[in-house]
């Protein structure tokens, strides 16, 4: 894990990305500067269209800039091809999304499985049932995601992302489909990881109660970093 | 990821859709299994053409005589009575021909046959006492044709069961008499029940000295005015003198009928009757198979449709996998062990298939012959080899689309 405090476990410099829809080239990121420590828990706020998704699949490793620098760790993650991506996103992040996207066709287990069959690490069920328990979700392993509740299924989703052992976790709106009573659990497992196990979290959510969690609140607007301040004693 | 592990994630995905899977399949079994089993009536055939040459004896040359040439019409092979029992002696001469081991010359004619109060028509052959050895004719009760029945043209015969059958019912019939063509012949001996058919009908036969028959039944004589005869049975000491005896067989016989240019006699091995029928078994094989192996064709595109289909279904999962960390390659090595576990899996029930189609048409007859068949272990590897290779062919497109799908465009899906 990057715990050097004085590095910063992200780096993005001028960062920009242009969809091309038809002959139309349309900006999603207009030049982004963040830089975000080991242990930090930030939350990016902005309206829809901010370009805060575009943000997120870069800083996962789904995505590609257009132009400007991503350094993750220190390493260039903007010159990297598609097999070194997948190196890191096997490894070092872990992805929530905002609709689970878990596989309905295998138990929970199974789905918290899935990184350590590609990034090959053995004893894959132990430490499959270990991240579960790790989210409070160890006596449902053996159910299938539609069996789940919302909630559980969302465990299920964080527990994936955990497996890998990353040191940085990214949520993409991880609240969007759930009521407030079971978000909010949500956001105490990512309050967890984050003072207990010194993970980065880094979330999107335009829910001011939900970016409360977060002691930084990176605020976008039309691809431009509009707002970037620390919260003193986040409260719950 | 290593291949163990792409085969259980395809064979899990394979599981999920059951119906579909089986149905994918069925086009590799059918395919597969009529492959199988058209090669295995073809091999069976074969065998069987090989094995029934093979019984009338081993490393045989015959010798007949040419067309006959009368007046400008050429008549049938065989038909010029040319060959004669000197020519047969000499070929015997082991300082003329030291690669011939045996000589057996005979003439046959159909004729009437009577016992008591029944009869029959059938094929008399007149030989020497070789014929026995080289022609494979096994005497179940008495003796057959000796040196001596031939030297003194004695009236003596040797019959066939079926003849024996005909005409003495389940009697012995050795001492009982058969009459041919006004001439009483004592029966010496019974041959053994051959069976066969075509080249090879034996059962259906009376063997009497090659003398006798020259003398009572046939008289034909050659243009020097010798008996003739027609066929000169020459077995060879090795397969691999095969060639050498044919060559001292054509320079005994050239010199004795003092031949400028044209051969009036024709050499035709064991071998080449076997070639020539298993020729025509072999072209009539290979283009069934060809016709069954079309439906292969069928079975692997009816794969690549299921595998695009599939493809484009689990777009998502894909996005997941590739979210979670799968490379290109994992993807694409998924993919692909998914399409060759079906054409492999349908590969493998269609030889099993096919063995059970060739198993039960071995019960059938076709007018008269039972149907043969044979299925070799290289037949059923190269199918199964086939098979793998039809999936990876067939399945190499619809892996490549899945596996350069872009993660976040499959996640939206």
């Amino acid at each position: 894990m990057e715990s050097n405090s004085e590095s910063p476990l992200i780096q993005v410099e001028g960062l920009e990305k242009v969809y091309r829809l038809g002959s139309v080239d349309v900006p999603a990121l207009r030049g982004v500067d963040i830089s975000i420590r080991q242990g930090e828990m930030v939350a990016i706020m902005g309206p829809s269209g901010s370009g805060k998704s575009t943000l997120m699949n870069i800083l996962g490793c789904l995505d590609r800039p257009t132009s400007g620098r991503y350094l993750l760790g220190g390493a260039d993650v903007g010159a990297m091809n598609d097999n070194e991506l997948a190196e890191i996103r096997r490894g070092r992040v872990g992805f929530v999304f905002q609709t689970f996207n878990l596989l309905t066709r295998m138990t929970a287990q199974e789905n918290v499985e899935l990184p350590l069959l590609y990034s090959g690490r053995d004893r894959r069920s132990e430490r499959a049932l270990e991240a579960l328990e790790r989210v409070g979700l160890g006596e449902r392993a053996r159910h299938r995601p539609t069996e789940l509740s919302g909630g559980e299924q969302q465990r299920v989703a964080i527990a994936r992302a955990l497996v890998n052992q990353p040191s940085l976790i990214l949520a993409d709106e991880p609240t969007g489909n759930l009521d407030s009573k079971v978000g909010q659990e949500i956001m105490s497992i990512f309050g967890e990881l984050n003072q207990n196990e010194g993970i980065t979290v880094i979330l999107v959510t335009h829910d001011a109660d939900i970016s409360a969690a977060a002691r930084r609140v990176i605020g976008l607007r039309d691809g431009l970093v509009v707002r970037d301040e620390m919260q003193d004693g986040a409260e719950r | 990821m290593s291949p163990l592990e792409s085969l259980r994630v395809a064979l899990a995905a394979l599981t999920d859709n059951k119906l579909r899977s089986v149905l994918t399949l069925l086009g590799m079994v059918i395919g597969v299994g009529a492959v199988i089993s058209v090669m295995s009536i073809g091999r069976g055939s074969s065998a069987a053409i090989t094995e029934q040459i093979e019984s009338i004896g081993s490393n045989l040359i015959f010798v007949r005589a040419a067309a006959s040439f009368q007046g400008g019409v050429r008549g049938a092979q065989g038909s010029a009575a040319t060959l004669t029992l000197d020519d047969a002696q000499a070929l015997a001469d082991s300082v003329l021909t030291p690669d011939v081991l045996a000589v057996a010359p005979e003439i046959s004619t159909f004729s009437q046959a009577r016992a008591g109060r029944e009869n029959v028509n059938t094929r008399i052959i007149g030989v020497t006492p070789e014929y026995e050895q080289v022609r494979n004719f096994q005497v179940a009760e008495g003796r057959f044709i000796t040196a001596q029945d031939v030297a003194a043209r004695r009236l003596v015969a040797v019959v066939g069961s079926s003849v024996s059958e005909t005409l003495f019912g389940g009697l012995s019939p050795v001492g009982q008499t058969v009459t041919i063509n006004q001439r009483p012949f004592r029966i010496v001996g019974l041959l053994e029940e051959m069976g066969g058919t075509g080249l090879a009908i034996q059962d259906d036969v009376i063997v009497a000295p090659i003398t006798t028959v020259q003398a009572r039944l046939v008289r034909q004589r050659t243009a020097a005015g010798r008996d003739r005869v027609q066929t000169i049975t020459v077995q060879v000491t090795d397969n691999d003198r095969l060639e050498q005896a044919k060559f001292q067989v054509s320079e005994v016989l050239r010199e004795r009928h003092q031949i400028i240019d044209q051969d009036d006699f024709t050499l035709t091995s064991q071998e080449d009757i076997i070639q020539a029928r298993t020729d025509v078994n072999n072209v009539l094989t290979i283009f069934l198979g060809s016709i069954a192996a079309i439906s292969l064709l069928v079975g692997g595109i009816g794969i690549m449709n299921i595998m695009l289909v599939s493809v484009t279904e689990r777009t998502h999962e894909i996005g997941i996998r590739k979210a979670v960390g799968a490379k290109r390659r994992d993807i694409l090595y998924q993919f692909l062990a998914e399409a060759t576990l079906l054409s492999f899996g349908g590969g493998a029930i269609g030889v099993g298939g096919g063995w059970g189609v060739s198993r039960l048409l071995e019960r059938l007859t076709i007018s008269g012959q039972q149907v043969e068949t044979l299925v070799q272990a290289d037949i059923a590897f190269l199918a199964l080899g086939v098979s793998v290779a039809i999936g990876l062919f067939f399945g190499i497109y619809p892996a490549i689309r899945a596996a350069r799908l872009d993660p976040i465009e499959a996640l939206r899906r």
